[in-house]
C-alpha cells in the first residue's frame, strides 16, 4: 500500500491564489521597494482562518521556496480586519519556529513527524511506518468489534453496535473530516462517540 | 451564535455573561468597541473581575453557578415594571398558550417528580389544547406519497388553547410571572453576592432593550454551560431575550462564543453520542426498533422539521449509496442503535474504568488534561487494549503511561500516535461560532509523515473493507458497502468530491442540489448533512473558490432595496441555514412586516413585496412563487408551534429555569429546600466533598495566550514566553487569612486530587458575602500538565467534579469546592 503524502495544491487551488491574492502581492511589490529588504517578496500568499477559538477570523500564509515564512492577519476579512491575537499571532509556530542557536528556519521540534507506537509494558514509543501502523490498527479495530459486536439485544431488535470502542475528537478537524470520522465510527457500530463539545 | 460577530455593532446593550470575550475572543472586541462608539452599554457579569469587566462600563460580581437566581430576579423587574415588548411576546412566543391545569410547582420541584428515577414525568407540562389538524397528505404533505418513500403514520398536530389576554392564571405569562415572585432583588442578591444597587443597575440598563426597536445581546461561554443546571442557565438567557423582544433582531439574539475553531461545525456533524449529522436523533432501540418507528416518533406535526424524513432518508442514502433501497429500509439497520443509556463523555470514562470501551480512538483530543477529574480519566485508559491518538502533538493522553507516579511496565495498552497534518497543511471548511462555513486552502506540505485527519480515517477505512472482504466477521456489510466514493486519480482522498456529497446531490445524475428544500424522503437525493446544503453548488467547478464556502467578497449590500451595512455580508463564505446570517430573523419586524428598529432594517414589507439585507428565516414565496403576505407571526420555524418557548417541556429539569445550587456548593438553597437540580445522576467516582473540609468556592477558565489543554500553545514559544507558569488568583483578603503572598507555591486540594500552582494575589477577586455570609472564590486556568512542550504546570482538571448537566451532561468545571494552603518547602 503506498500512502506516502503527496498532496500537492489542486491546480485550481493555485490559481485561486495567485488571483484573488493579487492586492496583497501588490503590497508586497509597493514595500519591497524600501530601502530594507522586504522579506515577504515573491511569495505565495493563501488564506486560511485561525485554529483556536472560534470568532473566525482569516489570516495569511506566506510560502516561500515551498516552506512557510510567515503568517499574518488578513485585511480583506470583514471580521478581524486583519488583526489577530496573541494565540492567532503565533499559528506560524504551529509548524516552524527560529532556532535561538542559529536564527535559522527550523521544524517545531515538538511536532510529531513520525509515526509512533507504544507495545504494552513499553517504557518509550518506537518509530513506525504507515502501512505496518494501518494494518494494525485495522486488525485491532475489527478483532475488538468482532467480539463484542452485538446484533440483537435481550428484547430481540436490531442493534448492531459494540459497546467495546470510543471515538474522542475532535473539534479541531475540518468539518468534511468531522463526518468522515463519524461515518467511520457509525459503520463500525460505535455508540461511545463523543467531543469537545460536550466538555 | 443565533446572530454573528460583525452583528454585534447593531446592538444597544451588550451583556457578557459566564462569557470572558475580550481574553478568550479577543477580536470580538473589535465589534463590540464598534458598537460602543455608537453609544451601546458593555455590561460584564462574572465572578471575577476579568480582562472584559476591565473595558466595561458596568461589572458586576456573581458568585459561579447563580445565574438564574440573577437572571430569575430580573424577569420578575422586569414584570412587575411592565418593562417587557409586550407586542413581541404576544405574537411571537409561547406566552398566550395554555398549560394543562394540573401542573404545578411546589418547593423547588415541578409537578411529575419520580424521586426513585431522578426524572420527570411531564404529562403535566404539556399545552392544554382542543381538537386535532392532521397532515394534508394531499396537498402540502402529499410527498409522504411517493414511492419510494418509506410508510410511516404522519403526525396529528394539537390545536392549543389560548389567551390573546394573557391573563387566565393557566397561560405561560401569568404561570412564569408567578414562578419568579420569589427572585426578589433581596434573594438574588444574598443568593448571587452581588450587592443589590449594582445589581439594580445593571437589570435597569440591560431591561432597557425591552423599548421596541431597542436591542440587547448576550454573549455567553462555558461560564453559562459548564454546570449541573447549564442548559436551563442557557435557556435562561433566551427567555430573557424573547421577553425584551431580543430574539431575531440585529444586534439581539442568543450568542454562544464557541471556543474552539471548529467545535460548531464538529457539533454540526454529530460527533456526539446522541445526535446523527445535522441534529437528528440516534436511533435508539427503545423508540425506534425499525425505520418506521423512527420516521412517526422524530417527525413533528409542524414547523420545519416536518421535513426530518427527506433529511434522513438522504443520510441514509449519503452513508450506502446503492445499498440503501426501500426494500432494505434504506440500510435503517446499519446504522448503531443506542441502548438508553448515557453514552456522553462522563459515561464513557466510567464504561472504560469497567472494561466495557475497550479500544480508543481519539481525532486532536487530549482528555488526560480536558476532563472532569482527569486523574480519574487516566486511571480509566489504563484498562484500555489499545488507544489511536491522532495528533500534531505527544499529548498527554498519548503518553498517559507516562505519568509521573505510574510504572509504565505495569500498563499493557498499546498506543499508536499518529502524526496529523495543522490546518494550513491542508484544506477544508471550517465553522465559526457565526455559523460562517469558511474555507481553508492548504499553503504546505504537512512535514514529515504527517498526513491530515481525513486522509488518516480513509486510510483506515480502506483497511477495513479489505479486511471484512478476505476475513467476513460481525455485519461486515455495514463496512463493506459503505460509500468513500471521494477519491482522486491516486487514490488519495480528494475533499472536494466529500464537499459535494455533504452539500447533496440527486442520486440519477450526481448533481449537488441546490439547497435542503431540494431533498426528497424517496431515494432520490443523497445528502451528508442538510444543514450545509447550499455550501457546494457550482456544479461547473470543483474549484474552492467558485463554491459559496469559498466565496470572498467582503462587501456589506443590501440584499434587496435596503441600504445595507448591516454586517451581514452574504457575499462571505456561506452561512447555514441556506446563507442566513441572522436566524429567527421573521422577529426583526413586526407582524405587519415593519422593522422594530427602522433605522436598522433586516427587512421591510413594502405592501407587495419584502426587501431584505438578510435571507428571510420565513416563507417568504407560496409554492406558486407570488409573496406571502403580512400580517403573521410564524418567527419560530423550526419549532410547531411557530411561536418561541418561554415555558418548555423538553427540558429534563422542568419548563421554567430554576435556580439550585452547584453540587459542591459553599450556601444552602435559599430558594427552595431541593438543594441540587433533581434530575442530575451522580456517579460515585466523583468523590463530592463538603463546605466544613473544602470551603472555597473554585472556577476554571482560559487564557488568552493559551488554549484547551495545552497542546496547541504550550508547545510554541513566544505564547510560554507571554504566560509562563500556571497559577491561581485569589483574593487579598484570603491571601492574609492563609498567610499566602504572590510568587508563593500554593498546594489547591479536593476530594479528588492535589496540585501545585503559583500564588497570584488580586483586587480581580473579592470576597463574597452570601446569606450573610463571607465566601471567597478562586481561579485558575486549565491549560497546563505533567508533560508536553516547553511547560508544564498543575492540571486544574484533577480537581473538577465529573458530575454533569440534567440536560447534556457537561461536567460542573465552573463551581466546586477546594481548600488552599501554602506549599511548606
Amino acid at each position: 500500500m503506498n500512502i506516502t503524502r503527496r498532496g500537492f495544491l489542486k491546480l485550481s487551488g493555485a490559481a485561486f491564489a495567485a488571483g484573488a491574492l493579487s492586492d496583497f502581492v501588490g503590497q508586497s511589490t509597493a514595500l519591497a521597494a524600501e530601502p530594507l529588504e522586504w522579506r515577504l517578496a515573491d511569495v505565495k500568499e493563501t488564506p486560511s482562518i485561525c485554529c483556536y477559538c472560534a470568532v473566525g477570523c482569516g489570516s495569511i500564509c506566506s510560502v516561500k521556496d515551498g516552506e512557510l515564512i510567515n503568517m499574518e492577519g488578513d485585511p480583506d476579512h470583514p471580521v478581524n480586519r486583519g488583526s489577530l491575537c496573541s494565540k492567532g499571532s503565533a499559528q506560524f509556530q504551529l509548524r516552524n519556529v527560529y532556532d535561538p542557536e542559529s536564527g535559522d528556519l527550523i521544524l517545531n521540534p515538538y511536532r510529531q513527524t513520525k509515526v509512533r507506537y507504544r507495545a504494552a509494558g513499553a517504557s518509550e514509543f518506537e518509530d513506525k511506518d504507515w502501512d505496518w501502523a494501518i494494518t494494525e490498527i485495522a486488525k485491532r479495530v475489527k478483532k475488538t468489534r468482532d467480539e463484542s459486536f452485538e446484533t440483537k439485544d435481550s428484547n430481540g431488535v436490531t442493534v448492531n453496535r459494540t459497546e467495546a470502542i470510543g471515538f474522542l475528537g475532535g473539534a479541531g478537524l475540518d468539518n468534511e473530516e468531522c463526518y468522515l470520522v463519524q461515518k467511520l465510527a457509525r459503520a463500525v457500530g460505535v455508540t461511545y462517540i463523543e467531543h469537545q463539545a460536550r466538555i | 451564535m443565533t446572530n454573528h460577530w460583525v452583528d454585534l455593532k447593531n446592538s444597544d446593550v451588550v451583556l457578557a455573561i459566564g462569557g470572558n470575550n475580550a481574553e478568550n475572543h479577543p477580536i470580538s472586541m473589535k465589534w463590540v468597541t464598534e458598537a460602543r462608539k455608537n453609544g451601546a452599554k458593555y455590561i460584564v457579569v462574572d465572578p471575577r473581575f476579568t480582562r472584559s469587566a476591565a473595558v466595561s462600563d458596568l461589572y458586576g460580581p456573581l458568585r459561579s453557578g447563580t445565574d438564574i437566581a440573577f437572571l430569575g430576579g430580573l424577569y420578575n423587574y422586569i414584570f412587575e415594571n411592565k418593562l417587557y415588548h409586550e407586542e413581541y411576546v404576544k405574537n411571537y412566543t409561547n406566552a398566550s398558550w395554555l398549560v394543562n391545569p394540573d401542573y404545578g410547582f411546589d418547593d423547588g420541584l415541578f409537578s411529575g417528580y419520580d424521586e426513585a428515577g431522578r426524572k420527570y414525568d411531564k404529562a403535566t407540562w404539556q399545552y392544554d389544547t382542543e381538537g386535532e389538524t392532521p397532515w394534508d397528505t394531499e396537498g402540502a404533505f402529499a410527498w409522504v406519497n411517493k414511492p419510494g418513500t418509506p410508510a410511516f403514520t404522519t403526525p396529528i398536530g394539537k390545536t392549543p388553547k389560548k389567551d390573546e389576554t394573557l391573563s387566565d392564571p393557566n397561560c405561560v405569562f401569568q404561570l412564569m410571572k408567578k414562578h419568579y415572585e420569589r427572585y426578589t432583588p433581596e434573594i438574588a442578591s444574598a443568593v448571587s453576592g452581588m450587592p443589590i444597587d449594582r445589581m439594580m443597575e445593571i437589570w435597569e440598563t440591560y431591561a432597557s432593550t425591552g423599548q421596541p426597536g431597542k436591542a440587547g445581546t448576550i454573549m455567553y461561554a462555558m461560564g453559562m454551560t459548564q454546570h449541573t443546571y447549564g442548559s436551563q442557565n442557557v435557556r435562561a438567557m433566551a427567555v430573557l431575550q424573547l421577553l425584551l423582544g431580543n430574539m431575531g433582531m440585529p444586534g439581539g439574539g442568543v450568542n454562544a462564543l464557541r471556543g474552539e475553531s471548529n467545535v460548531q461545525g464538529s457539533t454540526d456533524m454529530a460527533m456526539l453520542f446522541h445526535i446523527i449529522p445535522a441534529y437528528m436523533a440516534t436511533p435508539n432501540a427503545t423508540k425506534h426498533k425499525v425505520l418506521r418507528d423512527y420516521l412517526e416518533k422524530e417527525t413533528p406535526s409542524g414547523g420545519y422539521w416536518t421535513n426530518k424524513p427527506k433529511f434522513f432518508i438522504s443520510l441514509l442514502k449519503e452513508m450506502y449509496g446503492d445499498y440503501a433501497t426501500a426494500a432494505n429500509n434504506y440500510a435503517f439497520d446499519m446504522m448503531p442503535k443506542l441502548n438508553g443509556k448515557n453514552h456522553s463523555h462522563i459515561a464513557m470514562f466510567e464504561a472504560m474504568n469497567e472494561g466495557t470501551v475497550k479500544g480508543l480512538f481519539l481525532w486532536g483530543q487530549n482528555p488526560a488534561v480536558g476532563g472532569p477529574n482527569c486523574s480519574m480519566e487516566r486511571n480509566a485508559m489504563e484498562k484500555l487494549d489499545w488507544m489511536v491518538a491522532v495528533d500534531l502533538w505527544e499529548t498527554e493522553t498519548a503518553s498517559f503511561w507516562k505519568a509521573p507516579t505510574i510504572d509504565p511496565s505495569t500498563i499493557d495498552t498499546e498506543v499508536f500516535l499518529l502524526p496529523a497534518a495543522c490546518h494550513y497543511e491542508k484544506q477544508g471548511s471550517i465553522s465559526n461560532s457565526g455559523r460562517w462555513i469558511q474555507w481553508r486552502w492548504k499553503a504546505v506540505d504537512p512535514p514529515g509523515d504527517a498526513m491530515d485527519d481525513g486522509e488518516i480515517c480513509t486510510e483506515i477505512v480502506h483497511a477495513l473493507k479489505d479486511l471484512y472482504k478476505a476475513e467476513g466477521g460481525a455485519l461486515p456489510e455495514a463496512i463493506t458497502e459503505l460509500t468513500w466514493d471521494y477519491m482522486d486519480e491516486n487514490d488519495h482522498l480528494d475533499i472536494t468530491k466529500l464537499a459535494r456529497a455533504i452539500n447533496g446531490y440527486t442520486v440519477a445524475d450526481g448533481k449537488v442540489v441546490a439547497n435542503f428544500t431540494k431533498l426528497a424522503a424517496d431515494g432520490s437525493t443523497a445528502c451528508g448533512n442538510w444543514l450545509f446544503s447550499g455550501y457546494w453548488t457550482n456544479e461547473d467547478s470543483m474549484d474552492p473558490a467558485d463554491q459559496p464556502t469559498g466565496a470572498r467578497d467582503n462587501t456589506d449590500p443590501t440584499r434587496k432595496g435596503l441600504d445595507g451595512g448591516m454586517g451581514s455580508h452574504l457575499g462571505w463564505s456561506f452561512c447555514w441555514p441556506v446563507n442566513r446570517r441572522i436566524i429567527y430573523n421573521r422577529a426583526s419586524c413586526d407582524p405587519a412586516g415593519k422593522p422594530w428598529n427602522p433605522d436598522k432594517p433586516l427587512f421591510k414589507w413594502t405592501g407587495s413585496e419584502w426587501l431584505s439585507n438578510d435571507v428571510p428565516d420565513f416563507g417568504n414565496k407560496a409554492a406558486d412563487g407570488t409573496e406571502t403576505k403580512p400580517p403573521n407571526s410564524t418567527a419560530f420555524i423550526m419549532l410547531p408551534e411557530g411561536n418561541a418557548r418561554l415555558f418548555a417541556q423538553g427540558m429534563a429539569d422542568g419548563p421554567f429555569p430554576e435556580h439550585y445550587e452547584p453540587y459542591e456548593s459553599p450556601a444552602t438553597n435559599a430558594l427552595s429546600s431541593t438543594q441540587n437540580d433533581p434530575a442530575v445522576v451522580v456517579w460515585e467516582s466523583a468523590s463530592l466533598g463538603t463546605k466544613d473540609k473544602f470551603p472555597i468556592v473554585m472556577s476554571t477558565y482560559r487564557l488568552t495566550e493559551h488554549w484547551q489543554t495545552g497542546g496547541m500553545t504550550r508547545n510554541l514559544p513566544w505564547l510560554v514566553e507571554t504566560m509562563p507558569k500556571m497559577f491561581i488568583e485569589l483574593s487579598q483578603e484570603l491571601a492574609d487569612d492563609k498567610g499566602i503572598e504572590s510568587g508563593d507555591s500554593v498546594v489547591i486540594e479536593n476530594n479528588r486530587g492535589a496540585i501545585t500552582a503559583l500564588a497570584m494575589v488580586t483586587n480581580r477577586f473579592k470576597p463574597f458575602t452570601i446569606n450573610g455570609e463571607t465566601v471567597h472564590q478562586v481561579g485558575t486556568p486549565w491549560h497546563w500538565s505533567y508533560s508536553s512542550g516547553c511547560s508544564i504546570g498543575g492540571s486544574a482538571n484533577d480537581l473538577t467534579p465529573n458530575v454533569g448537566d440534567a440536560n447534556t451532561m457537561i461536567p460542573e468545571y465552573k463551581a466546586f469546592l477546594v481548600d488552599i494552603r501554602k506549599e511548606e518547602v
